[in-house]
């Protein structure tokens, strides 16, 4: 932006209409920087927790397992499938595949799907072991 | 910086003279997240419960905690570049985005120091 605050905007701000690969940009920034403002303290959390022994270890826990902890790393855990997921599509985009207007949008489409899929059976493993 | 020809192209990096290094930067802390996100999960499906123990006993052994590690310099790398796209795009004033850019840096610089300082203190057992 070098200063000056004229700048022309993208035009058509009101013209336009939903396709898949615009809700999986969208996710994946969603998702990465929800990663990156709550995910990365919760990290640190739990690293200072088991620094402090086992009694500040027994508090994390009480939040994680708590209803807005399993709330939170739910969250995080559907957050993280999907920037992996959203990820991996940019890595095929960046060797220029994929570009084909069927073929974008079927990985569109897929790429949350496949998300929400891995994120259900990753508690699935969790909570029925 | 030649706008000339190709390599003058490439030795100036466009127009905004950089980016280059930033979108390689994401790319390669991507992989390492990537790797290493999937050594914690199976990791994490292994173990028998999130006891303190388990958990503490594991994370303290060589190469869990050496992931670890590796993981906290990766995660908070790869989110600074992709919170500094977030700034660029929301940000446009040019003093708020230098303010803005400089606070993220401190917040991720301040993170991963702190991240690696529990996992030193953890492995060696202080």
């Amino acid at each position: 932006m070098a200063g000056a605050t004229n700048r022309p905007l993208s035009p058509h701000l009101q013209v336009w209409k939903w396709g898949p690969a615009m809700l999986v940009s969208i996710l994946h920034r969603v998702s990465g920087d929800g990663m990156a403002l709550v995910g990365l303290p919760v990290l640190l959390y739990w690293l200072a927790s088991l620094v402090g022994g086992a009694e500040s270890y027994a508090a994390f826990s009480a939040h994680a397992t708590a209803w807005y902890g399993r709330v939170v790393l739910i969250g995080l855990s559907w957050a993280f499938f999907n920037h992996m997921c959203s990820g991996l599509r940019h890595f095929v985009l960046d060797i220029g595949a994929g570009y084909e207007l069927t073929r974008n949008a079927f990985w569109s489409v897929l790429t949350p799907l496949i998300a929400l899929a891995l994120t259900v059976l990753f508690w699935a493993a969790i909570l029925l072991r | 910086m030649g706008n000339g020809t190709s390599i003058g192209k490439v030795r100036g990096l466009g127009s905004a003279h950089s980016g280059s290094h930033h979108w390689l930067m994401q790319r390669f802390t991507a992989i390492g997240i990537l790797l290493l996100g999937l050594f914690f999960l199976a990791a994490f499906l292994q173990m028998p419960n999130f006891d303190y123990k388990t958990v503490h006993d594991w994370i303290v052994k060589p190469l869990p905690a050496t992931a670890a590690a590796l993981f906290v310099i990766c995660a908070f790398w790869h989110a600074r570049l992709g919170l500094q796209v977030l700034v660029e795009d929301y940000v446009h004033e040019h003093a708020n985005k230098f303010a803005v850019v400089a606070l993220l840096n401190l917040a991720a610089v301040g993170g991963a120091a702190f991240g690696l300082f529990a996992i030193i203190r953890l492995a060696l057992g202080a």
